[in-house]
């Protein structure tokens, strides 16, 4: 099964995706997170919740292009999910593949490691507190929790570390709260 | 026998500076520059930028090793096409060869501060990473 994930990631990826330039893609990252943290006035909280909703709302709609792109069906189970998310989803709007690691017993919880991040590449935190509080790629966060939410996964996304922080790793951790269940909207019948 | 070097950025002010001895010669990499000429380093390297800006336009290499002199100390030059300066003061010779792959590396080095977008151009440098990474290419090549 994970084979054929693979394979159909990579198809995908070489056959109906748009590639740009990566540094292109980096600096464009980069000079909307410098700029965030200007305009809040180096306020990192705010900054990561403001790369949150950026992620979010393009994480409802790239969902979307995901699905049609891919043609796959409803996973049965989390690790499907996160095999999928890995496998797919990264690969192909990012070309990487990060390792799904450190389930919890319940199967509910699970995290991402990034080996390499094309957001931050040539990034260099500028100063302590920034270390300390800005997760500078929190957009991708953003990107899961929206995607997840709109195919009725209702998750916790965040960053557990990031090597731009000195940290060895950069991992997102996902956790499942709940399955929403289909409803019609209020009003209709 | 010691090095001074600093990195002007495209307006011509200061974006980092060093001192550095020599590994060469069995020297450890402290620098011994006389009092007085440490006093002046900055004046002697910003009065060689006028000649710089003459040669600007005519010379079509980037790196000019006999830029200018001062008592025995010659500067050497390496423009990059958007306009940032490194230069050095040294009073070792025949070392030029090597200095200039000096400027090579450190060149590279200077795109990838640039391509940081923390860093602001023409800020001065102040990343740890930056410096470390400078003085390791000084071990190697000075």
């Amino acid at each position: 099964m994970s084979k054929q994930l693979k394979q159909l990631g990579d198809d995908i990826w070489k056959n109906q995706v748009e590639k740009i330039n990566s540094e292109l893609f980096t600096l464009t990252y980069g000079s909307v997170v410098a700029q965030l943290c200007k305009d809040l006035d180096n306020n990192y909280d705010q900054v990561n919740n403001e790369l949150y909703k950026m992620g979010y709302n393009i994480g409802v709609r790239l969902i979307d292009e995901f699905l049609q792109k891919t043609q796959l069906s409803r996973c049965t189970n989390m690790h499907e999910t996160a095999e999928v998310v890995s496998k797919i989803g990264f690969k192909i709007f990012l070309n990487i593949t990060p390792t799904v690691s450190h389930w919890t017993a319940d199967n509910k919880s699970f995290g991402l490691i990034l080996v390499e991040n094309p957001l931050a590449d040539f990034v260099e935190l500028p100063n302590t507190e920034a270390r300390k509080k800005l997760w500078y790629s929190n957009v991708l966060c953003g990107v899961l929790k929206g995607c997840l939410e709109m195919v009725q996964l209702d998750c916790d996304v965040s960053f557990l570390q990031d090597s731009l922080k000195g940290d060895e790793n950069t991992e997102i951790r996902v956790k499942l709260n709940k399955i929403l269940k289909d409803e019609i909207p209020a009003g209709e019948e | 026998m010691s090095y001074y070097f600093a990195i002007l950025g495209t307006n011509d002010a200061p974006v980092y500076e060093l001192e550095i001895g020599t590994y060469r010669q069995s020297g450890n990499g402290v620098p011994h520059l006389p009092n007085e000429l440490q006093e002046l380093e900055q004046f002697i390297l910003n009065s060689s930028l006028d000649i710089l800006q003459d040669n600007q336009f005519k010379d079509t290499g980037l790196f000019s090793k006999n830029l200018d002199s001062f008592y025995g100390y010659k500067i050497l030059s390496y423009l990059t096409q958007g306009n940032g300066k490194f230069l050095i003061m040294t009073d070792l010779k025949n070392h030029d060869e090597s200095i200039r792959q000096f400027f090579i590396e450190i060149h590279e080095l200077y795109v990838r501060n640039l391509l940081n977008p923390f860093y602001e151009i023409n800020q001065p440098i102040r990343s740890a990473d930056f410096d470390t990474r400078v003085r390791a290419l000084a071990k190697r090549y000075l």
